[in-house]
């Protein structure tokens, strides 16, 4: 099975993990991330405006690119996969505004690609089930945070990955892996997002109400889909501590790193080794490796 | 020739501001066949009335024009006017010139109008010349009520039916009648208890001579027309004999086997063979048959062994009545929106999340804790409670756009509760406005926040989560303009009134219309509250919309003084609009028979001297018929014509224009 | 504090404007309060959203748009989700900043952007960052 890939401009430099350690999990299950030939960035935002379509044009030029390479297309990082797949709705449904978009990237795109998360590859494609067949080296005994954040859920009438007030699809990976997942209050709140620019104050708050959550209720380790949440919270873990009085950070990483390190991919290929916070010592202490 | 009167009415000036009524009477009277004309201030006023008699008798007219308002408004006005001076009401027709003349034009020169008007009047003039006298249908009305749904409307409508002197048959799904107000605590505004003031009438009807109660019990299949309903009633096996069974309980006590009890919602359990309530009314068990080992898997038997009147039989099947009623009152209640639809706010998953009828079980001394509030998860008294109000109503993305109208009066009427039963308790209410219309509903309100120290907050929650063993509220408070978090001991959510499950179905059993969430539609909302578009079917209570107690209880008299005024006669008269088919025409296609909507026509047989079948031909039954006219449009062969409403009299119509 | 009303304030072009990059209508919004409620910046917004949209009604465009909640807005749209009316106090804000950017006036100085995080933020926060704050 071979998957047309979108990476998004952040996976090919500083969450090269994400990338790398989910394309080597996809082979050792079976299927080919097959990076499209030409893209570009996604625009790393669904403009909220309505009154015109420039914000859509860069989406739509992936789009339209990608859909004379299949019918479907796979991202793993939660902002790609929001715009793109909130852009597509645009131009299924608004026959207005795709005319609009189509005469500006100079294409005829309809809207007819099946926009996939990586995670829902996972379970509708290949089956958690058989992800858990796959494991090599499960999980036992370490109590996971599935940190969902927001634009992999919301809204959810264009997302509908999963239901946007209780979603389990994470859990319900983490348990085929053999890991145990906890259930923290602020799995689908929100990082800071891009106030790491010029608002820390409000994303050491935030993150830290994530992180306190999970980690108030046992998580050992958090996971994550998104690079700009992975970033503000390894980022904001200090601060945190500082702050927080009987506060522990937990190393944060990205759900396919720990997914190929489930399948039994070699630990140096997963990239790990960007983390600030080392995760050795817990998969050590936990006999993982 | 005829001889027509035209009489144009200016309507004071709703009419007259944009029609010459003056000169429509003077054309009028041009248009051969009218012997009389003229134009009046107020046509329905009583001078007007007594004009027309007077014309009649004086000018002998055969046939009556009045040009004024919709015939809705006033066409039986004037054909009594008519029939008291002598002639047949059927010849009295009703021009509409003001909804769809005069209010729709604004010519102040009058031309428009008057042309308008001449032209309508001179079309019904064509009509009226081809109106052929008609008699009202006579049908016979047989005299006994069925009462669809044992809460409170229903118990009610029944009572006073029965007080009338009238037969009825009240018909409840669960084993015990009650509904939902058996399971309130106490009642707004008066705090007085619900199953005291309740069970009385529970018991009156149960005792009462005229009415038979059919418990456990459901409406299958409906037919007939006003006066002469035939209904199907399954009535669901109970296993037990319920005219030997005395109710002493025994078969309770012993039955070894506990499920979740549905009365208590959840919040505690209750036998395999049970009675919902300890008041249940008639005090006969049930089983549950699905929960039940030994109609499943024949083990146990245990409640027949003790039982002595032997009464327990697991054999026992549903069985199907059919009975005769000359009317219908519809009183099938509410339930509660799932609330597991909200997952911001946990229910289902926090266990000291419940909704506001899980609160009054908590509340009711007959309740799972004797009266105590004391929370679901581990039974302890919460000192903090956080009441939101508004779940699932109006909300238009995930419930309901409509108020449910009694969410604000009996959430005032918990905190009360929870402040009168936990000393130093604090009550928390997120609301969006406290809507407390109604005789001492306000004080109530005001008695909750000043007296009993409820914390009215304005503003909704966003989420609920659980903390430590608390549940934490992040809500808002509008007013001040701030985030609010509260660790709250328990939450209870005033959930969204919808209609029943299977409310639709009854509805298309029954021929009544109902709304987008399944509410049923009243005839009128404002004239005609508890009747419905299908003649002799009465609707009570809450399964038209969100009301409280006394509103039902107020409809259930309004339904019931319905049928005892259509009880009132032997027959009764209904107007004779209706299709009648021409036997010699007729090919017997069928294709009118599947067009009704009303099933009105029957295959009937027209045979020879000898009984022999010669041919089949359509019949209109006159009782059924609602003269809509579908058969006519729908009939190849020409064969049916609507009363009042003929092709030659709509034809003639059309020709004058 | 004591404001006047009026018509043309209510109905004002300003007040159009925002409606129409937003795609929101104001009188949608019943106040309810379940935005802030769940609002994670909230608590640092002058205004915060659900008066925002009160303001917006009144046609008090000044106190909004002076006020920070535009630019403290995370975007996460939890407003929006949770919202009765489907009302989407993330648009607004975003309409509000249009109105800023548009103009060519930048919320964010580029030069001022600290190195450290230029080199190690992800990208996607560098280009969404400029999207929101710079013209």
């Amino acid at each position: 099975m071979k998957i047309p890939y979108y990476p998004g401009c952040t996976l090919n430099t500083v969450a090269k993990g994400l990338d790398t350690s989910a394309r080597g999990a996809a082979e050792a299950l079976g299927f080919e991330m097959a990076e499209l030939s030409q893209w570009n960035c996604c625009g790393a935002t669904f403009p909220l405006s309505t009154d015109n379509v420039m914000g859509l044009a860069a989406p739509a030029k992936v789009l339209s690119g990608a859909r004379k390479e299949g019918d479907t297309l796979t991202t793993l990082c939660s902002v790609c996969y929001n715009v793109l797949k909130r852009t597509n709705k645009v131009i299924k449904d608004n026959r207005e505004k795709r005319a609009v978009l189509n005469g500006f990237i100079e294409e005829d795109y309809d809207g007819s690609l099946n926009i996939l998360h990586y995670l829902e590859v996972l379970r509708d494609k290949v089956g958690f089930a058989k992800v858990k067949e796959a494991v090599k080296r499960p999980l036992k005994g370490v109590k996971v945070g599935a940190y969902y954040g927001c634009m992999l859920l919301r809204p959810f009438e264009d997302i509908g990955i999963d239901n946007a007030e209780r979603p389990t699809i994470f859990e319900d990976l983490l348990k085929a892996l053999g890991a145990t997942p906890v259930e923290f209050p602020d799995k689908i709140e929100c990082c800071g997002a891009h106030l790491a620019m010029n608002n820390e104050a409000v994303v050491t708050k935030l993150s830290g109400n994530v992180m306190a959550s999970a980690t108030g209720v046992g998580a050992e380790l958090i996971v994550t889909t998104c690079p700009l949440c992975q970033y503000n919270l390894e980022k904001s873990a200090p601060k945190v501590s500082q702050e927080r009085p009987g506060f522990g950070a937990v190393p944060v990483v990205y759900f396919t790193q720990i997914l190929g390190l489930a399948l039994g991919q070699d630990v140096a290929s997963l990239g790990f080794d960007k983390s600030v916070i080392d995760i050795m010592p817990l998969l050590k202490n936990k006999e993982i490796i | 020739m005829p001889r027509i009167g035209v009489f144009v009415c200016q309507c004071g000036n709703n009419i007259a501001a944009t029609v010459d009524t003056k000169k429509v009477a003077e054309d009028m009277a041009k248009v051969p066949g009218v012997v009389y004309t003229c134009d009046y201030k107020f046509m329905c006023s009583s001078p007007g009335q007594e004009m027309l008699k007077q014309a009649i008798k004086e000018q002998r007219l055969d046939g009556i024009i009045v040009s004024a308002c919709s015939p809705h408004m006033h066409e039986k006005t004037f054909r009594k006017a008519s029939e008291a001076a002598g002639i047949n009401p059927y010849r009295c027709e009703v021009t509409n010139i003001r909804e769809q003349c005069s209010w729709v034009h604004h010519d102040q020169t009058k031309r428009v109008g008057t042309i308008k008007s001449n032209d309508l009047t001179r079309m019904t003039i064509e009509r009226l010349k081809k109106n052929s006298p008609l008699t009202r249908i006579k049908i016979p009305v047989k005299k006994k009520a069925l009462v669809i749904g044992g809460g409170i409307a229903g118990i009610q409508a029944a009572l006073d039916i029965a007080e009338g002197g009238r037969e009825v048959i009240l018909v409840e799904k669960e084993p015990s009648i009650g509904g939902n107000m058996a399971r309130l605590s106490e009642t707004f505004p008066t705090m007085d208890c619900s199953q005291c003031i309740l069970t009385p009438k529970m018991v009156e009807a149960e005792l009462h001579e005229n009415i038979k109660l059919y418990t456990y019990s459901e409406v299958e299949k409906v037919d007939g027309y006003i006066g002469n309903f035939t209904v199907q009633i399954r009535r669901k096996s109970k296993y037990v004999d319920e005219d030997r069974c005395t109710g002493c309980g025994e078969c309770i006590e012993k039955c070894p086997f506990k499920t979740d009890s549905q009365f208590e919602l959840g919040l505690t359990k209750r036998k395999v063979i049970y009675t919902p309530f300890p008041q249940s009314v008639p005090n006969v068990p049930v089983i549950d048959a699905p929960n039940c080992p030994k109609i499943q898997k024949d083990k146990c038997g245990a409640c027949a062994i003790v039982c002595g009147p032997k009464c327990i039989d697991f054999k026992m099947e549903d069985k199907i009545v059919t009975e005769e009623f000359g009317a219908i009152v519809v009183a099938t209640g509410y339930q509660l929106m799932p609330n597991e639809r909200f997952d911001e706010y946990g229910y289902g998953r926090i266990k000291d999340v419940i909704n506001g009828m899980q609160f009054e079980r908590l509340a009711s001394s007959s309740g799972p804790t004797g009266g105590e509030i004391r929370r679901p998860s581990d039974g302890k008294v919460p000192k903090s409670i956080v009441f939101i109000q508004c779940v699932g109503s109006r909300d238009e993305k995930k419930g309901v756009s409509y108020c449910s109208k009694v969410c604000c009066m009996y959430t005032a009427k918990h905190t009360m509760l929870y402040s009168h039963k936990v000393h130093g308790g604090q009550s928390y209410v997120f609301y969006m406005d406290i809507r407390s219309g109604g005789k001492r509903y306000e004080e109530f309100t005001r008695k909750a926040i000043e007296k009993d120290n409820a914390m009215y907050l304005r503003g909704r929650v966003s989420r609920v989560y659980e903390k430590d063993g608390k549940v934490m509220v992040q809500g808002a408070d509008t007013l001040s303009g701030t985030q609010v978090e509260i660790e709250a001991d328990m939450v209870v959510l005033a959930t969204a009134i919808v209609s029943r499950d299977g409310a639709d179905t009854l509805a298309q059993r029954l021929g009544i219309g109902y709304d987008k969430y399944k509410f049923y539609n009243e005839y009128h909302p404002k004239l005609k509250p508890v009747e419905t578009v299908t003649a002799g079917i009465y609707l009570a209570g809450t399964c038209m919309g969100p009301m409280d107690i006394p509103e039902s209880v107020a409809q259930g008299s309004a339904a019931a003084s319905k049928v005892l005024a259509l009880f009132s006669s032997d027959e009764m008269a209904r107007e004779p609009i209706t299709s009648v088919v021409n036997k010699v025409t007729c090919n017997a296609c069928w294709d009118c028979v599947t067009a009704c909507p009303y099933s009105a026509i029957e295959r009937d047989t027209i045979k020879n001297r000898q009984g022999e079948v010669v041919r089949w031909v359509a019949k209109v039954n006159d009782g059924v018929c609602q003269g809509c006219g579908v058969c006519v449009a729908a009939c190849r062969s020409k064969s049916i014509d609507l009363k009042g409403y003929t092709d030659e009299q709509v034809f003639a119509a059309i020709n004058a224009f | 504090m004591k404001i006047t009303l009026s018509r043309d304030n209510i109905e004002s072009a300003l007040i159009h404007q925002i409606e129409r990059i937003s795609g929101e209508d104001f009188k949608r919004c019943y106040q309810c309060g379940k935005c802030s409620a769940g609002c994670p910046v909230s608590y640092e917004m002058e205004v915060p959203p659900s008066q925002v949209m009160r303001l917006l009604q009144l046609g008090m465009t000044k106190e909004v748009t002076e006020a920070n909640s535009m630019w403290v807005c995370v975007g996460c749209l939890q407003c929006y989700s949770r919202c009765p009316q489907s009302v989407s106090v993330a648009a607004v804000l975003e309409g509000l900043r249009q109105l800023t950017l548009r103009k060519g006036e930048d919320h964010q100085q580029i030069k001022d952007v600290p190195i450290p995080f230029l080199k190690k933020a992800p990208q996607q926060a560098i280009v969404c960052g400029f999207r929101k704050f710079v013209s």
